[in-house]
């Protein structure tokens, strides 16, 4: 049985001061808040220019009280590689490495180093926390925008391709960990940190983050939306250790109760998706009803 | 102890009696042999350091700007087109005011691709933050490398040796090899300032606004302007920098010479050549022949391109009849790098005093075309006759 955080349990210690530059409602404010919190003191940062730039705060004051490298756009996972390497040539090598990154920085720019990085195998772990599109520069389509939502260079029909699956693409490199978390379950998020954090070569955790800005909500529905995307079956909480895939949280409950909510309230809860119809919602509907039924035959 | 190896092999010996601690590549024609001789010192355990092999030369810089952050001693290597994807990198690591000592093994830059050799890779980075020092031997290469890290170390500043790819290295010559206790007495090991710690949590290179902004205890910290203006200062103090690296080298291995410039047959000349790397060293043949002729010229390579040595350079050449600058690299529009920023020395220095001396451009040598000696005699000749061209002149061109 894997051990289960719960809000009684989790450390109090914080490393994130209060008072970021996050806008209201933020779901990586979350995210960041609880992930730092499972791995402690002693980490080293990577950000590159992400909206957890903007969070982190402006020179020099800064909002992290762990050490952090800002790097450039495409060199997150490269740049792990390096303060590895120099933890190992100075001996601090009980030091981890954490690379946070968002999903343009890690589905389209930085996907070559990340890739490189995964091929060689060093011990850092990557996190993707994915809002869907660049939000930090105005809600561009990113590798990971879902189909039909409408972003600011998507205006008018919306994204005509589906979402990247970057933690496919991550589990393709026969990594000892990938895992999906949302900011949503940040107790998940923290125990599969914990989990993964001492394993061999890279651990990729993709983390999908509700962002009111972005997305078309009032920033007090964050929680209930990303709840949403995993209660629909759209968003699926899971982990995949040594290549054995199992779903974990509300996505495992999901097994059992065998039943979902109509993907329809999960994209009605949002103005980016106000361009899908009624029939593409119906098309989507299907595809997850398929995926699940695959699921439940796996269990069976 | 003398050897004799390639350029290549001499800038990896450099590297190792530095003892980098973390090395990171990817191949390119005419760098690759530099990074395979490191690996094989990795490797064989003839050198403590973590080599990195990486999926591109973006990544490689990357990997060492981590690695200086967190506090050790880093080296790659490039060429061409690989340093311009690097490009990015090379200003970041001058913003974050790394020490990191990068050789670059010169070679032309595509479109269309071309592995021969001229220096538009590096004169494209003048304008990025690192220190430039060009090579003409092998020896040059060894020694640069070797006073690069502690003059890197000292001043807070990434530094490029530049050496002509496939003249110098590939091809081999006689070097002397100093001892690694020699070495060691020279460059102490690398403690910075300031390492990522957790025990000292710092954000490094957050975002930093137009003006100087409070810290929380109420004082002011830079703003970006003013971090950029000490990156400027820091390089135009490098001019001093560089001479204490030289005396204290010369103290230690015995050896010494002028880190700005490398005048040859310069005295009593009427006429200087100037270049930087290899071409200098063929234009000395010129300067031999033409002196047989009884033209009294001389040659002066430029060691040392950014920051640039102005007054140094003016002083040289004070009161000469014509300078006539080589180059195997032009700011496409205008004219060769190092004639404009030589001219623009001049004119700082010597405006007025009636001692400007006449100046011309050549451009030689793009993406390797052979530059004969007896047209590059003509050249020189042509110029020291007193005739002009408005524009730079191409030599061996076949147009």
């Amino acid at each position: 049985m894997q051990v289960k955080t719960n809000i009684l349990n989790l450390p109090t210690e914080e490393f994130v001061h209060s008072g970021t530059r996050a806008c209201a409602g933020c779901g990586l404010a979350i995210a960041y808040r609880v992930g730092l919190k499972a791995f402690g003191k002693d980490t080293i940062l990577i950000v590159p220019p992400s909206c957890l730039t903007v969070l982190q705060g402006l020179f020099p004051i800064a909002s992290t009280k762990l050490p952090c490298l800002n790097v450039t756009f495409a060199s997150t996972a490269a740049a792990a590689t390096g303060i590895l390497a120099a933890l190992k040539v100075n001996r601090k090598e009980h030091i981890r490495v954490a690379a946070w990154a968002g999903d343009g920085g890690t589905s389209d720019i930085g996907l070559q180093a990340l890739s490189g990085a995964a091929e060689r195998g060093d011990h850092f772990v990557y996190l993707c926390y994915d809002n869907e599109g660049y939000m930090n520069t105005g809600v561009q389509r990113s590798g990971t925008t879902p189909l039909g939502a409408i972003t600011a260079n998507t205006p008018f029909k919306g994204k005509l391709q589906p979402k990247k699956d970057v933690a496919a693409i991550m589990a393709a490199h026969k990594l000892s960990y990938v895992a999906a978390c949302s900011a949503a379950y940040p107790l998940d998020l923290y125990d599969k940190i914990r989990r993964c954090m001492d394993l061999p070569g890279v651990k990729y955790l993709h983390i999908h983050v509700p962002c009111p800005p972005g997305w078309g909500y009032d920033p007090r529905y964050g929680i209930k939306i990303g709840r949403l995307a995993v209660e629909t079956g759209y968003y699926d909480l899971h982990e995949i250790i040594n290549g054995e895939f199992r779903l974990t949280a509300a996505s495992e409950k999901l097994l059992e109760k065998r039943k979902l909510v109509p993907v329809r309230e999960y994209f009605r809860a949002q103005s980016r998706f106000k361009l899908l119809t009624d029939a593409q919602i119906e098309e989507i509907q299907k595809h997850i009803d398929a995926k699940w039924e695959g699921y439940y035959k796996k269990e069976d | 102890m003398h050897v004799i190896e390639n350029g290549n092999v001499a800038a990896a010996l450099g590297v190792k009696l530095c003892r980098a601690g973390v090395i990171a590549a990817y191949p390119i024609t005419p760098q690759t042999p530099v990074t395979e001789k490191l690996s094989e010192y990795v490797e064989s355990g003839e050198l403590q350091a973590q080599y990195i092999p990486v999926e591109s030369e973006h990544s490689a810089l990357a990997v060492c700007i981590a690695a200086s952050s967190a506090g050790a001693r880093v080296f790659t290597a490039t060429s061409a087109n690989g340093l311009l994807y690097k490009h990015e990198q090379v200003q970041w690591a001058a913003g974050a005011r790394l020490p990191i000592v990068m050789a670059v093994v010169n070679r032309a830059v595509g479109a269309p691709w071309n592995v021969w050799n001229d220096q538009q890779d590096s004169i494209s980075q003048r304008d990025t933050g690192w220190i430039q020092i060009y090579c003409a031997d092998h020896q040059q290469i060894l020694d640069s490398v070797i006073k690069a890290y502690w003059l890197a170390e000292k001043a807070s500043l990434p530094i490029m040796v530049c050496y002509d790819g496939y003249i110098l290295s590939h091809t081999y010559m006689p070097f002397d090899l100093p001892e690694q206790e020699k070495v060691d007495a020279f460059l102490p090991p690398y403690r910075p300032d300031y390492a990522l710690d957790p025990d000292q949590p710092a954000n490094l290179n957050t975002v930093t606004l137009p003006d100087v902004r409070m810290d929380v205890r109420g004082e002011l910290a830079h703003g970006y302007m003013e971090i950029r203006c000490l990156l400027h200062e820091d390089m135009r103090k490098f001019l001093q920098t560089v001479a204490e690296a030289e005396e204290r080298f010369s103290r230690i291995f015995g050896r010494s010479e002028n880190p700005y410039l490398e005048p040859y047959r310069c005295d009593d000349a009427d006429h200087i050549a100037v270049g930087l790397g290899s071409i200098t060293y063929q234009l000395r043949v010129c300067v031999d022949a033409l002196r047989s002729e009884g033209v009294k010229v001389g040659v002066m390579g430029v060691r040392l391109y950014r920051p640039f040595p102005d007054r140094a350079i003016a002083e040289a050449l004070k009161g000469k009849k014509r300078v006539m600058v080589f180059e195997k690299a032009l700011s496409y529009g205008y004219e060769g790098a190092l004639y404009s920023d030589l001219k623009s020395a001049l004119y700082e220095h010597l405006a007025g005093t009636g001692s400007l001396p006449a100046v011309q451009n050549f451009i030689a040598g793009i993406g390797g075309r052979d530059i004969r000696t007896q047209e590059l005699t003509d050249a020189l000749r042509f110029a020291a006759q007193g005739h002009t061209a408005p524009e730079p002149v191409w030599i061996g061109l076949k147009l």
